[in-house]
């Protein structure tokens, strides 16, 4: 007997990694090494272009300024717009609901909330007088509208099952996510469907007289919006109802017994400790918002194209390589940035601690 | 020294208790969340507005090419699911690549989560990290690096091009290992590893008590992670579409079709993958409520 416990494994040093290694090698190979060739193509040569030929590898930084010449020419609004998007949904939460007790603390996050504030209505003045005009600009406007309008549908929907399910809880999340075991390009096309110039809506429209003769609803930004919104909402509700559900409910009852409104409970219990889930599905949500181009393409048209589009575009049609790369390492970049400083405004430890 | 502090506060709570609760009238209250409720039915209802519009198509009497306007009601399509070849060559290529990109990702994503959740080792923040990227990197540039690997005219490389079959299912298991890691690892969380202890003091040997203990215990986040890859894996489409070369999936066939003709085919067995998956839900929910109830009993 004693023997069989002596030969009980140790925790040991390396069964962690052994554990480990079949799935961070797979990760390793098919995901670092194409993101360092994609990189080694940014930077090549080509040296004909539209016909698929060997890349020469010359350090070629001119890809980057080109392409953005070509396909973004103001790339500090870019940039900036990036920052944005993140940037404010950080700062109307920040500023408003999560101020705590101590004075400091209070002073420091309005700061935050008035230079982001300030920060955007520059950005609001320049960008009118410059326009809109560019696919970066566009994509991150665009995937920025799209989580925020995800926000606003998700939470309160992700509130209500998750506070009023009851034992219909589970259904309802099946319900959320049951529109999504179809395709996405199947529920774009049904957007198509519905959005399309004789269509219902934009009959109804015209009937009601909101709508001219002239005017569509498809090949608007409003439409690539809308299935941006559409395709990525469950992102956004089902990690906003997972760290809902993990509130502890008596906490809501101290906060009521203590004299606190309904409203003053959620703005101090409940709303600060779902702000993880906020967090999680704004990045699920923005992310592959800022990078697709499905939406912009079936729902779009040439002047709604985002990034996503150029990419594929350059890629597979034109079979412009190194641009291509170039491009998807400024949009990774930017999305880093704008994550990075994301999570420093929103700082969800600071918020849950 | 709260209690000191909190003790004179509750001698005046009655008169600032009318003071606050009066502020919103009980009416305004139920309005408020009556109206609340409504947004949240609104946005559920939202949700199945394509969905409803998809499942009315597939009885379209198709006239026009794209299946886009109404010309009125008909079973024919349904009578005739699989008329279209091409479609239902490409659902079984998407079925058969989600199918053992499943497998595959479940293997190598559940041993990274077992690893992760069950030592503590040196790097493990890393590895944690190193999991989240694929999932905060668009999918264009996963698709474009990926295709960069396979298209070897941007790197030197013997084969000039492996687009196909393996690609697209190298490229999904990618993915799918990082979403089954984090779902398992979430999962695993809360387990209480010293239950693998008593297994081993009862005389278990670690086989024995990983097949008899650990595993049964980590099915249900692997079934949830299972269900999850598989979902992403039928329905990848950028990704796919980079690396799919010659071949056609079920997204893909429709991509091309949103291009020429919609035949109404593609919305008959989109509605079936639904219907399928309402009834897996459904079925999944009552099983759990009996087994709760014969717990409980």
């Amino acid at each position: 007997m004693a023997g069989a416990v002596e030969s009980a494994p140790k925790r040991g040093r390396f069964a962690p990694y052994g554990l480990l290694s079949p799935g961070i090698i797979w990760l390793t190979l098919f995901f670092l090494v194409p993101v360092a060739i994609l990189l080694r193509a940014a930077l090549s040569d080509q040296p004909e272009r539209f016909v698929p030929s060997d890349l020469d590898f010359t350090w070629k930084w001119s890809n980057f300024s080109d392409g953005l010449d070509r396909f973004g020419p103001q790339f500090l609004d870019a940039l900036r717009n990036a920052l944005i998007a993140a940037a404010i949904v950080a700062a109307i939460t920040v500023a408003v609901f999560v101020a705590r007790r101590d004075l400091w603390h209070r002073i420091r996050v309005r700061l935050v909330g008035a230079l982001v504030a300030a920060f955007f209505a520059t950005y609001i003045i320049t960008s009118t007088i410059d326009g809109w005009g560019d696919h970066f600009q566009r994509s991150f406007l665009y995937a920025g509208i799209a989580t925020l309008l995800c926000i606003a549908i998700g939470y309160p929907l992700a509130y209500v099952i998750a506070f009023r399910g009851g034992t219909y809880k589970n259904l309802l999340l099946g319900l959320v996510v049951v529109p999504f075991f179809t395709t996405y390009l199947i529920r774009t096309i049904a957007w198509q469907t519905i959005l399309f110039d004789e269509g219902p809506v934009v009959g109804f429209l015209q009937d009601v007289g909101l709508f001219g003769d002239s005017d569509r609803l498809l090949a608007t930004p409003g439409a690539v919006i809308g299935g941006l919104t559409y395709n990525f909402l469950p992102f956004m509700i089902l990690p906003i109802y997972v760290s809902l559900e993990k509130i502890d409910r008596s906490l809501v009852d101290a906060a009521r017994d203590l004299y606190s409104t309904p409203a003053r409970a959620f703005q101090k219990v409940v709303l600060p400790l779902s702000l993880p889930g906020v967090f999680a599905g704004t990045l699920l949500t923005f992310i592959p918002a800022s990078g697709d181009f499905i939406n912009a393409e079936l729902l779009g048209s040439p002047t709604t194209s985002m990034i996503g589009n150029v990419v594929q575009n350059q890629f597979l049609v034109q079979l412009d390589y190194p641009t291509a790369a170039a491009l998807s390492f400024v949009l990774m970049a930017i999305i880093t940035i704008a994550v990075l400083v994301y999570a420093k405004v929103l700082g969800t430890e600071d918020l849950t601690g | 020294m709260t209690a000191v502090q909190d003790q004179p506060a509750t001698v005046d709570a009655p008169a600032s208790v009318e003071v606050q609760r009066a502020f919103p009238p009980p009416w305004l209250r139920r309005v408020g969340s009556w109206f609340l409720s409504l947004y949240a039915g609104l946005g559920l209802l939202y949700l199945f507005v394509p969905i409803a519009v998809i499942v009315a198509f597939s009885f379209n009497a198709e006239d026009s090419t794209y299946n886009i306007e109404w010309d009125g009601f008909t079973f024919d399509n349904w009578a005739d699911p699989f008329a279209e070849q091409g479609l239902v060559d490409a659902l079984v290529l998407s079925l058969k690549i989600a199918a053992i990109a499943t497998a595959a990702a479940v293997v190598l994503g559940g041993l990274v989560a077992l690893a992760l959740t069950r030592y503590r080792f040196q790097g493990s923040g890393f590895v944690n990290l190193f999991l989240v990227l694929p999932l905060t990197t668009p999918e264009i540039v996963l698709g474009a690096s990926l295709a960069s690997l396979f298209i070897a005219r941007t790197y030197p490389s013997p084969v000039p091009d492996s687009r196909g079959f393996d690609a697209v299912l190298i490229a999904h298991i990618m993915f799918c290992v990082s979403f089954v890691s984090l779902t398992v690892k979430a999962r695993l969380r809360g387990f209480d590893w010293t239950l693998e202890d008593a297994a081993m003091d009862l005389g278990a040997g670690p086989v024995r008590t990983f097949l008899k203990v650990t595993f049964p215990l980590m099915i249900p986040g692997i079934l949830a992670a299972a269900l999850l890859s598989f979902a992403l894996s039928l329905d990848d489409f950028i990704i796919t579409l980079f690396n799919a070369g010659d071949q056609t999936t079920f997204p893909i066939y429709i991509y091309g079709a949103a291009q020429r003709a919609i035949p109404p085919q593609i919305q008959v067995l989109s509605s079936m993958i639904l219907f399928a998956s309402v009834a897996i839900l459904v079925t999944g929910t009552l099983i759990g409520r009996r087994r709760e109830a014969a717990a409980t009993r």
